[in-house]
């Protein structure tokens, strides 16, 4: 298996499904002949050309809403934001068109649509260009909200998300882009909905996804050397949840720290809890534990930035703490 | 001078303006009975608005609406007594009773929706249009929207892309005065909203809303254009509802003798004055009509009223399409008849063959812009 960048696994994926699918575009700012802003359509438009490879105006609502309304009448989109930041100019097409059309049409139309970009902190770019803002669309009915950790995953979830009937949001780790990873070639789908268990272990389970996700392995490297055995879930979809896959790891460690790049106040985090306590109560030796981005919003200073998300030492305590280890 | 119109023509828009004058008063009606609630936005007085424009246009090309959107799926052929169900919120409604008054929708009659976002509808033609210029199909799409939704940014972006991408989209400006109570001559530095189309370079003019004949003409002329490939059309119909924002509104910011005065304008008698002047049909002929229609509404509201709520596992249904899943019929699954339903060429059908933007001119506007590349 070849070992590809996260951008480049995503590229491949856009490619694989417009050759395969002709009602398929992508539409963004800066996707045609700049390549793409964060690179992720580098070559798209020499290969498909400029009706399929779009360059957008800077008006996201306005281009959100074409795409769905082209998706209305049985066309494909993929819609770039170049960050989610902006989409937040567009989410009224997002979540009172996309995610309502089936329901208030009573089942006649359907919106096969994905809404993709990077989320999450940037490299000390203040408030408006570092939010984890996935909790905000998993809140609602009719979409579907992915975060793919890995370069596989970020391949087969894309690939899955286009196929699907629904709107999706997928969420790329601004930070993620450069990761490499091994990714199968061809015909790679992972099922939308489905978490992963990316480390096994006995003790603790760690939920986590997207970028947190390599704090998260991290942190159970450093406490396997204290024989502190750790299980590393990664959700991938964060609308519709995994139940199984959360219960499952949960009834055999006994154990949950949930780890969030976001704000905890109605976090995704917090709808975990609430199906691990209302599930799994009986199988819990210990409250579950949350770590989250702090309740503020980012700063530009690094020690402030920093401070501010989540990492391995928090994560770390966090799981000594359930554990009711020193320090906790 | 004889009429370049045909009898059947004339009496066909008679008789759909008059329909859905009949059905809003009937829904009116039911509305202060308490059998419909919410909002509901009745179309009296802008009858010429949705009827000229379906007359002239194919009956596939695409339509959609604001959330005073029962007057243009009337006038395309949606049966009446599913669309009051859809009021009452019955499961024999077109959305069985999850859309209510704002949200009609009618795929089988190409009319793809009514909206509740003063302008979020906007951008939805243009991609509807897109659709059409990306399947090199020649349907026109068009949008209905409010004089208040011309302040919205979604209707400036979406003109933007548009024209630049010359989409097959008529834009009618439902032009009734009032942003729910507020006078568009208060809120708006161009109160004329033919006008915003000059700052994208894409055709604008107004039309008499109050006569269904001026809008036939425009909208036939307009979809010539855009399939013609051209580029999109705003029309700012000029017309006056005679009744409130919706029927929570009683409309006491206007005068009486300002209603009064525009109620001297009303399209259905005008209509009926003309074809008489024709001589193309008397009295009797649009009794007939009327009573044909009153019947008809009477049987609407009886149908709705003995339709049973939607049954509760309702609930789980149409929020997330499940693998496989069909799309509903309504007409189909409510009444039994067999529809046909709008089919997209799959992937391996579709030829794109459209340039949004040729390689080589781009190229060539750079080298003379004396960009480096």
């Amino acid at each position: 298996m070849p070992e590809l960048m996260y951008r480049e696994a995503l590229n491949q994926a856009l490619a694989e499904e417009m050759e395969r699918d002709a009602n398929v575009y992508l539409i963004g700012e800066e996707v045609g002949r700049y390549n793409g802003a964060f690179k992720v359509s580098q070559g798209l438009l020499d290969k498909f050309g400029s009706a399929r490879i779009i360059d957008a105006p800077i008006a996201e609502l306005g281009f959100t809403g074409l795409s769905v309304g082209a998706a209305m009448v049985g066309l494909r989109p993929v819609v770039e934001m170049m960050t989610w930041n902006f989409a937040i100019l567009a989410m009224d097409q997002i979540v009172n068109n996309a995610a309502k059309l089936r329901h208030m049409s009573g089942g006649q139309l359907r919106c096969p649509i994905v809404f993709r970009g990077p989320g999450g902190a940037g490299g000390r770019l203040s408030s408006q260009h570092s939010q984890a803002l996935e909790a905000n669309y998993a809140h609602f009915p009719g979409l579907k909200v992915i975060a793919p950790a890995t370069p596989a995953d970020a391949k087969g979830m894309l690939k899955a998300a286009i196929r699907d009937e629904n709107p999706v949001l997928m969420f790329e780790g601004e930070r993620l882009y450069a990761i490499k990873g091994h990714v199968p070639e061809g015909e790679h789908v992972v099922p939308l909905g489905k978490a992963d268990v990316k480390r096994e272990g006995t003790d603790v389970t760690i939920i986590t996804w997207s970028r947190m996700y390599y704090f998260c392995m991290q942190a159970a490297e450093e406490l396997a050397k204290e024989g502190i055995s750790v299980e590393v879930l990664d959700l991938r979809t964060l609308r519709p949840l995994d139940e199984e896959a959360i219960l499952a790891s949960v009834r055999k460690t006994n154990r949950a720290v949930i780890v969030e790049e976001g704000w905890g106040l109605a976090g995704v985090g917090a709808s975990v809890v609430d199906i691990i306590q209302s599930k799994a109560f009986d199988d819990l030796d210990a409250p579950v534990e949350r770590v989250t981005g702090l309740d503020v919003n980012m700063s530009y200073a690094a020690n402030l930035e920093n401070a501010t998300q989540p990492d391995a030492p928090k994560i770390i305590a966090a799981v000594k703490k359930v554990l009711y280890r020193e320090g906790a | 001078m004889a009429s370049p119109y045909s009898k059947e023509l004339l009496l066909d828009m008679y008789r759909k303006m008059y329909l859905i004058r009949r059905f809003e008063e009937r829904a009116g009606q039911q509305y202060t009975l308490g059998k419909i609630a919410g909002f509901c936005h009745l179309y009296i007085g802008q009858e010429a608005v949705a009827v000229g424009p379906v007359e002239a246009l194919r009956p596939d090309d695409y339509m959609l609406s604001a959330y005073r959107d029962h007057g243009q799926p009337l006038a395309r052929g949606s049966d009446a007594g599913m669309v009051m169900a859809e009021l009452m919120g019955r499961g024999t409604g077109y959305s069985k009773g999850k859309g209510g008054s704002m949200h009609i929708f009618d795929i089988e009659h190409h009319f793809y929706g009514g909206y509740g976002i003063v302008g979020g509808q906007i951008p939805l033609a243009a991609g509807m249009a897109f659709a059409s210029r990306y399947r090199n199909e020649d349907r026109v799409t068009v949008c209905y929207f409010g004089d208040a939704a011309a302040s919205q940014g979604a209707l400036h972006e979406t003109f933007n892309m548009a024209s630049k991408w010359k989409l097959p989209v008529i834009y009618i400006c439902e032009n009734n005065r009032y942003g729910m109570g507020t006078a568009i001559s208060r809120i708006a530095a161009v109160p004329e909203i033919y006008k915003r189309a000059s700052a994208y370079d894409m055709r604008g003019e107004p039309v008499d809303g109050m006569d269904v004949l001026a809008m036939y003409e425009a909208v036939k002329d307009a979809a010539e254009y855009c399939r013609a490939g051209k580029g999109p059309v705003l029309l700012e119909a000029n017309t006056y509802r005679f009744r409130g924002h919706s029927m929570a509104d009683p409309a006491t910011y206007r005068t009486k003798h300002e209603v009064e005065e525009e109620r001297k304008g009303d399209p259905i008698p005008k209509l009926r004055a003309y074809i008489k002047k024709q001589g193309l049909a008397q009295d009797d002929v649009f009794e007939t009509i009327e009573e044909e229609v009153n019947a008809l509404v009477d049987q609407a509201v009886k149908f709705a009223d003995e339709s049973p709520e939607p049954s509760l596992d309702e609930l789980w249904r149409d929020t997330i399409v499940e693998e496989g899943e069909e799309d509903v019929r309504p007409r189909e699954r409510v009444l039994g008849q067999k529809v046909t339903w709008p089919k997209y060429p799959s992937g391996q059908e579709l030829k794109v063959t459209w340039d949004l933007e040729p390689r080589e001119q781009a190229e060539a506007a750079d080298k003379k812009a004396g960009l480096i590349r």
